[in-house]
């Protein structure tokens, strides 16, 4: 077992040590009013962060948020003889009491991964609460930062690109930007199609718990060209980086372009779409998206762009991802280009 | 599991036992501004209110609030400064996201993108504040200043916008507006209320920007359908400051020289408004005559009620493919009123103001401008009953007293 967990680790997350034998939960601080000042309150990890308690269980996204090339080690913590249960579409609903828990980081000199900071979102009774912690330079323990910040970091680009950015660390306000939907805080993430589990007996049991899951149909992964077509693999792209704010209830929806697969209409699509409250954004282009156009696409043009007052997403954008602005770009320009708009 | 009851009823009880008084949270500028302000911003509870010190904050981010009835005071539109030419992320200077908040006595300068946002943000106040690019008006200043959106009861007063490369003052897809005692400056739009029901906008002064006053309803949006709409008592003068906003956006299109333009709304009041030195035209009523494809769109404009306003010069220089020629047909000088003609007579705009107004006759709103076959539009002898007077919850006009 112990092994196994080993290997998956190394295969997909790399710097993960090993987990920690079964080590207790400090449940009352996930679901309790006060947010503890700092992350070793709650037991998620041995010390440092390369450490998961065994109760966790460590997952990955197929297709994953891009946030400014950071890596990042994803775990589900459920309350012992607790259950997930599923949404037909997939989303994954977790009881009270359950925690998220997601850490950033860059590879260091020596390819072990070093985490800046660890996001939790906590289901408390009363809805979900996002939090941020900043690990201490010597990784002994990390400290609850409402406020957000922000650190120097370097990393390589997979291009080879050396790159020094002021890496942000989010506000908790700006955790509820994005996890905002109505006036609750929902996860984004758990979805069945695009989730892979680290431990096989994990996947198993959340499958033995939801047996519609299995029949799922299967989703495009972003970068596997064998996954699905271009436009499927753009619409799913879509939907992780611009779906959570770009959503009849989300930060976005003013704009009336839906890309959380709710658009009924290429418009709400931004195909052929005027822009709204873009402001300089647009770049003296007409459409958000414009078929054929990838050079005359807003989208686009914002995707590429670092300036706070043009880049979308408007968070966790210091760098733009090079691959996720090629795989757009292929997919507009594969659109016959329109006279209608 | 019995053990998670207890924590959760005593979750509960600490809820309870919060503070009931509201406090008041000092922040100074200075040294980790940015971390102080936005914790403060997150720390207050319903009834705070956050205190600015006098001088500069200088941010690197943009900063949000999502607490109820918390307000944000500084020391004044001078005397507390905002300062975000060094902002690295976010949309906006400062986002609200939640309800009852007021903002008041500070300046926002050199935000990014916009200014102030607030979304969804219910019964907010604006008062006394100053949004400003201090670099004048320029193509990479942010798009809106002021800039509540999808919220009911909006309450702008005693406000300062000046540089915004879209509206100084916008209002979007929210209801029960208010927006009065302002001072737009050098924007592209000065005032824009956009897919919006109920507003009324006066005793504003707009100058000097590329359009003094718009209101606009465009497609393809959750709310359509803009309407009951009043401007009166403004003055709307010398808005001749080129068009300075990036291509694409809809405000590129408003013709330098525009006073107050309505562009596909219904139930709108002009009246009582000085108007002059816009060397366009002071009134203008057009439909949205761009392609689109929403079947639950109206592009026409309608019950527009145009009244009792003074005008001096105006359309001396029509800046909208077409004017000069029109212009020149008509002996070197545009109306002070016009109309698209979009829709045909029965959509006309009502004019009672004595000065000429002119249709372009344009019926068909897919029509190009240059084939405008222009005639006079005739002065109405009545106009229908007028829209009531928008009122605010009680709570926030006492704000502002």
């Amino acid at each position: 077992m112990r092994l196994l967990l080993l290997s998956a680790m190394a295969i997909f997350a790399g710097a993960i040590v090993a987990a920690q034998p079964a080590k207790l939960i400090a449940d009352e601080s996930i679901i309790s009013a006060s947010n503890p000042a700092t992350l070793s309150a709650f037991g998620f990890f041995g010390g440092t962060p390369d450490r998961p308690a065994g109760a966790l269980i460590p997952y990955q996204l197929n297709t994953p948020l891009f946030s400014d090339y950071a890596d990042k080690q994803r775990f589900i913590y459920l309350p012992a003889g607790t259950k997930i249960s599923a949404a037909a579409d997939g989303r994954l609903n977790f009881p009270v009491g359950a925690a998220l828990i997601k850490s950033f980081g860059y590879p260091a000199g020596d390819g072990k991964l070093q985490v800046i900071e660890t996001r939790l979102l906590l289901h408390r009774a009363e809805g979900w609460v996002a939090l941020p912690y900043v690990w201490r330079k010597d990784g002994s323990d990390a400290d609850l930062r409402v406020g957000g910040t922000r650190l120097a970091v370097s990393f390589t680009k997979p291009d080879g690109a050396h790159m020094d950015i002021s890496y942000a660390v989010p506000n908790k306000n700006q955790c509820k930007q994005c996890h905002v939907s109505g006036d609750q805080v929902v996860p984004i993430g758990p979805i069945w199609q695009n989730m892979r589990f680290m431990l096989d007996a994990d996947r198993r049991r959340i499958l033995q718990d939801n047996p519609a899951l299995a029949k799922l149909p299967a989703e495009a992964i972003w970068n596997d060209t064998k996954s699905g077509t271009l436009e499927q693999r753009a619409h799913v792209y879509l939907r992780v980086n611009c779906g959570h704010c770009h959503a009849p209830k989300g930060s976005a929806s003013n704009s009336g372009l839906f890309l959380d697969g709710s658009a009924k209409d290429l418009s709400a699509y931004g195909i052929g779409k005027r822009p709204v409250a873009a402001g300089r954004a647009s770049g003296d282009m007409d459409f958000i998206v414009e078929s054929g156009k990838p050079a005359r696409s807003i989208l686009i043009n914002r995707m590429k762009s670092v300036d706070p007052g043009i880049a979308m997403p408007e968070l966790g954008r210091a760098a733009s991802h090079d691959e996720g602005v090629k795989l757009l770009e292929e997919w507009i320009a594969s659109m016959p280009p329109s006279a209608a708009h | 599991m019995r053990m998670r009851k207890i924590a959760i009823a005593s979750a509960a009880l600490c809820a309870l036992v919060q503070p009931l008084i509201a406090k008041t949270i000092p922040v100074a500028p200075g040294d980790g501004a940015q971390e102080r302000l936005q914790e403060a911003l997150i720390s207050a509870v319903p009834g705070d209110v956050v205190e600015l010190a006098a001088g500069k904050f200088v941010l690197t981010d943009g900063l949000s609030l999502d607490v109820n009835k918390v307000t944000l005071k500084g020391q004044g539109a001078k005397e507390t400064v905002l300062d975000f030419s060094g902002q690295q992320g976010a949309g906006e200077g400062l986002l609200v996201t939640s309800d009852d908040v007021i903002l008041r006595d500070f300046a926002v300068e050199n935000s990014k993108g916009d200014g102030i946002k607030s979304k969804g943000a219910d019964r907010i106040v604006y008062h006394k504040l100053r949004v400003e690019w201090t670099g004048g008006p320029k193509e990479s200043n942010g798009a809106y200043g002021v800039y509540p959106v999808e919220s009911k009861d909006v309450l702008v007063d005693s406000v300062i916008v000046r540089g915004a490369s879209d509206a100084g003052i916008y209002v979007g897809q929210s209801r029960n507006i208010i927006v009065r005692d302002s001072i737009v400056t050098e924007n592209v739009a000065g005032i824009e209320i956009e897919n919006s029901y109920d507003a009324d906008v006066y005793d504003n002064i707009a100058t000097h920007n590329t359009g003094g006053v718009l209101i606009f309803d465009l497609p393809n949006l959750p709310q359509m359908g803009g309407k009951n709409v009043r401007v009166f008592d403004n003055i709307i003068v010398d808005n001749m400051t080129p068009n300075f906003a990036p291509k694409g956006n809809i405000v590129a299109n408003v013709p330098t020289g525009t006073g107050v333009m309505v562009m596909a709304n219904r139930n709108v009041e002009i009246f009582d408004n000085v108007l002059g030195e816009n060397g366009t035209t002071n009134i203008m009523v057009v439909g949205y005559r761009f392609e689109h494809k929403d079947p639950t769109y109206d592009p026409l404009p309608q019950n527009v009620v145009i009244w009792d306003n003074q005008h001096g010069r105006a359309g001396w220089d029509p800046k909208f493919r077409g004017g000069a020629e029109i212009a020149a047909a008509m002996g070197g000088s545009f109306p002070a009123i016009f109309w698209d003609g979009a829709g045909g007579p029965s959509k006309a705009p009502i004019v009672m103001d004595t000065v000429p107004a002119l249709s372009l006759g344009l019926t068909d709103i897919k029509a190009d401008p240059t084939t405008a076959q222009p005639g006079p539009l005739a002065a109405a002898t009545s106009r229908p009953a007028a829209l009531p007077a928008i009122k605010m919850p009680e709570a926030m006009e006492a704000a502002v007293r």
